[in-house]
């Protein structure tokens, strides 16, 4: 069974403070649901307002990078009266470890919700051992 | 993990806490996070976005897999209410790492300028945000006024 540590964030670099003096905006942090199964891992992401042509996934050596752009169909004219997500691009990445078959990777994206499916490679997968009698 | 700063707020709840009152005073209290009556705490689901044109009002949820069949939309004078669930079966054999992701039954009542007309309300869900559009009243719209 792989441990928490094989699949995990990346430590965010820049503090909020650091990051807030710089000109691009600091992406949102997509919340997300990791589970693993005897055949592989599976990520969830919550990543409103991205469509497929907005959506950009991708491993790099090793990091599986989520990246997307959300699209709001906002009036030429408008202000903003209050907001809650004051960012329009998402992005999350994970260190993956040597077991996962990084080029089988399979992604759906529906509704806003990204799932991709990392499967393990067949010969790592867990066997059942068996125990003779003696 | 915080930088040492020597500005004026030295903790970052502070800083949260400064720029909480920015809101409030660029917003109002009507659409204010921490000052309506109504408001839900940051964090909530769904995160809410509302824009606005002389014309009309749009309210943008971030609801990212809900089937918009569930979702129940009304309006009570200015007062718009959305509520509708995102259950997020488990899988019983698997072992989870994270569950960071909403899972339940939401509600959000937000209170829109006096002037909406609750009769031209339209909403449409695409790509895991609810947009709303409500139009304003006719007689609340800046005219332009000739001079004879």
């Amino acid at each position: 069974m792989a441990t928490h540590s094989e699949i995990s964030p990346k430590a965010g670099a820049a503090s909020a403070r650091e990051r807030r003096g710089t000109a691009v905006e600091t992406p949102i942090r997509p919340p997300v649901d990791i589970r693993e199964d005897s055949e592989g891992i599976t990520v969830c992401a919550d990543m409103p307002g991205v469509s497929k042509e907005r959506l950009e996934l991708r491993v790099e050596a090793n990091t599986l990078i989520l990246e997307g752009s959300a699209r709001l169909d906002v009036p030429e004219n408008a202000e903003a009266l209050y907001a809650d997500v004051r960012a329009s691009t998402y992005r999350r990445t994970f260190a993956l470890s040597g077991e996962l078959e990084t080029d089988k990777i399979e992604a759906n994206l529906k509704d806003g919700v990204l799932t991709v499916r990392i499967p393990k490679r067949r010969e790592l997968r867990p066997r059942k051992i068996e125990v003779r009698a003696g | 993990m915080f930088a040492i700063g020597s500005s004026a707020a030295d903790s970052p709840f502070e800083e949260l806490w400064q720029l909480q009152q920015q809101v409030d005073e660029l917003f109002g209290a009507w659409a204010s996070p921490s000052g309506g009556i109504r408001s839900l705490p940051q964090g909530s689901f769904p995160p809410v976005n509302i824009g606005h044109t002389p014309e009309r009002v749009e309210i943008y949820l971030f609801a990212p897999g809900v089937d918009p069949k569930t979702l129940d939309i009304s309006m009570q004078q200015n007062l718009l209410t959305v509520a509708g669930r995102r259950d997020i079966p488990t899988d019983e054999r698997a072992t989870y790492y994270r569950q960071e992701r909403f899972s339940g039954e939401f509600r959000r009542v937000i209170a829109l300028p006096e002037d909406v007309d609750p009769d031209r309300v339209h909403a449409r869900y695409q790509d895991g945000i609810v947009q709303i559009g409500v139009e304003r009243r006719e007689a609340a719209r800046p005219r332009q006024i000739e001079v004879h």
